[in-house]
């Protein structure tokens, strides 16, 4: 069975030039498309199986059939503004095969009947902005996208756009927000953006590796991706491994594998003489497991059913020489500055949530705090427009309710340091 | 860290927040759309600005706000009071809507800074590999320097190279804390930042990627 679709070949030189991609095939599932109905595409797309890459997992095949049909003006939005801590997969498919991804656009605009998509990149990718804009107007050129496409009759304008720095744009509709010329606050759901999404407009939204990968399906038919992976979980899907591994990057793993050979096969596991402490298996948004769960396999309902997600594919690896409570604060500290301000549970509870690490790090905790902390979590949870807050309350609680022991030594740890060293100011 | 309120002092009006009792001048019209007679705009700015309104037509005008703040940077540093009131009136909106989008994201600045931008992943993969002593040692390299605008920043989405940096937008990592002298020394020189760590130069880590039919 093949487990290598997305990656393949991807070091190869030239391959985000045209020429090269073309060579390869590209674009051949573009021309095969265009000559097919919509509606079969729709179904081979629910077919396959895939599942979308950027956290939620949600059926791709079903989220384009949520759109309206008829004849007003639909939107296709790519989400790049990938800034899930610890994954970097759309980084590198954009930076090296940047017309794969092109290709799955037009497919998915011409499923959807949408004429104008937008690619949302964050700000910080610079060099891969650069490297879709130059692949854009290839595409330009070549005739894969604008008015009539290869003479189709089917129009298709693509245009990037760059963000400036903000983890929320990463949520479908604060991404939205932000390519209107706004704050990137989250709105309301529903509406789903798929029946007023962009400008109010019906709005398929999908992440890179999501759309990356149609082009596959398409060549390899619904059927033969379907039995990639296991049930439920089908195909490949890139892993970004990092932390205290020995070789990190993005891997590209057929759904099903066992978490162990990914983190010790791939990436050489802890450096020499370390051993698993915890891990992220979907970004740090991801409640964690630990080396007792190293067997799981890595698909979506195996990880659903173990209490957390696959997320975005990324495993943070932390060894046992790290400390779980400064993994806490690190984690409650990004989504206190990345929590747009919009729901006050998210707002005031990831900033309370960081100063009650705060005081278990400075020796003013008591082990009651713990259960504050695990009762701001409730609070949160489900109570905002978004998932932000969720996704910092989530990992915070399963750290706190698995590493218990660890963090009620160091409050009594912090405080006797505190002590002591209020004991020598008294004395000095 | 911890504040002592008691510590602050407190204003004439009884308030430790400053301006509690100005009253606001009710008076005044709230600002509207610049007008284009008395706002000079400079032409490279405003062509910068319309090719960027282009792609989304004139209705959706204001979906180039953060472009034309790029714009506003790129020309003067950071987003100043009179390049906002210009790129609104080149984008017909009011100057409180682009500051409010120029508030709300990291890389666009509200106050001057050095012309190098530095920025230091201390996120959880990066500060496990070692990210905050990384940006202690470059704080420590680059002193007061004025020309710098170091800051650590949120994941850069580049954690395989962790612990890393994005140097005036160059992704460099792995940096040991030997290289940072030699790093701050290649930016103030306006060099190329450790070509041999840039992010451009790096293999896929997958064994299965390099050339599986080749």
């Amino acid at each position: 069975m093949t487990d290598i679709l997305l990656f393949k070949d991807i070091d190869e030189p030239g391959l985000n030039t045209i020429d090269v991609y073309e060579r390869r095939g590209g674009y051949r599932a573009l021309r095969k498309a265009l000559q097919t109905p919509q509606a079969d595409l729709v179904d081979q797309l629910k077919g396959s199986g895939l599942r979308g890459r950027g956290g939620a997992g949600f059926s791709m095949g079903m989220k384009a059939s949520f759109l309206p049909q008829g004849e007003m003006q639909k939107y296709v939005v790519v989400n790049a503004d990938e800034s899930e801590p610890g994954t970097f997969k759309d980084r590198e498919l954009m930076q090296k095969n940047p017309h794969q991804l092109i290709e799955g656009i037009v497919i998915a605009a011409y499923v959807v009947g949408a004429t104008k998509s937008f690619i949302y990149i964050r700000g910080e990718y610079q060099h891969q902005a650069d490297v879709l804009d130059a692949a854009i107007a290839e595409a330009y050129a070549r005739g894969y996208l604008g008015a009539d496409v290869l003479g189709s009759g089917v129009d298709c304008e693509l245009t990037l756009h760059r963000g400036a720095g903000a983890y929320i744009c990463g949520e479908e509709t604060g991404l939205l927000d932000s390519l209107e010329g706004k704050r990137g606050n989250p709105r309301l759901k529903p509406p789903f953006p798929a029946n007023q999404g962009l400008f109010q407009g019906p709005t398929l939204i999908n992440n890179v590796e999501t759309l990356s990968t149609v082009p596959h399906i398409l060549e390899l038919g619904a059927e033969t991706y379907a039995e990639i992976g296991v049930a439920n979980s089908s195909g490949t899907k890139l892993v970004s491994v990092s932390g205290n591994v020995q070789r990190p990057g993005n891997y590209e793993i057929e759904l099903g594998m066992k978490s162990r050979d990914i983190i010790y096969g791939l990436a050489g596991g802890p450096p020499e003489g370390r051993e698993v402490k915890l891990w992220f298996p979907g970004g740090s948004s991801s409640p964690v497991l630990t080396k007792d769960d190293l067997d799981l396999t890595y698909d979506f309902d195996t990880l659903a059913k173990s209490g957390t997600m696959l997320g975005s594919g990324a495993i943070i690896v932390v060894d046992d020489s790290q400390s779980v409570v400064d993994v806490c604060e690190k984690l409650a500290k990004f989504y206190a500055h990345e929590s747009c301000g919009k729901c006050t549970p998210c707002r005031e509870g990831t900033n309370w949530t960081v100063k009650m690490v705060g005081r278990i790090k400075d020796g003013t905790a008591t082990p009651m705090d713990l259960d504050i902390m695990a009762s701001v979590q409730d609070r949160i949870i489900g109570n905002c427009l978004c998932v932000l807050g969720d996704a910092m309350a989530m990992p915070v609680g399963s750290m706190i309710a698995k590493f218990r022991g660890e963090f009620e030594a160091e409050i009594e740890a912090a405080r006797e340091r505190r002590e002591r060293a209020f004991m020598a100011e008294v004395a000095a | 860290m911890t504040i002592d309120p008691s510590q602050i002092a407190r204003y004439d009006h009884g308030s430790r927040i400053p301006g509690w009792d100005d009253a606001a001048d009710l008076e005044k019209d709230p600002a509207g759309i610049p007008d284009a007679a008395s706002t000079p705009v400079p032409e490279d700015l405003r062509v910068e600005i319309e090719a960027a309104i282009a792609p989304f037509g004139h209705e959706h005008r204001r979906s180039a706000a953060i472009p034309a703040l790029y714009a506003v940077q790129k020309r003067y540093g950071w987003c100043t009071p009179e390049g906002i009131e210009q790129a609104a009136c080149v984008l017909q909106v009011t100057p409180g809507e682009l500051t409010a989008v120029a508030t709300f994201y990291d890389m666009l600045e509200t106050r001057p800074v050095g012309r190098n931008t530095v920025y230091v992943c201390t996120n959880i993969s990066c500060s496990l590999c070692g990210a905050d002593e990384l940006l202690a040692a470059l704080r420590a390299e680059v002193g007061d320097d004025p020309d710098f605008n170091l800051r650590g920043f949120e994941c850069l989405g580049a954690c395989d190279i962790a612990p890393m940096a994005s140097v005036n937008g160059d992704y460099v990592g792995p940096i040991t804390l030997d290289e940072v002298p030699a790093l701050v020394a290649q930016i103030r020189a306006g060099e190329e930042p450790l070509p041999a760590r840039q992010l451009t130069a790096r293999r896929s880590a997958d064994p299965k990627a390099a050339g599986s039919d080749a």
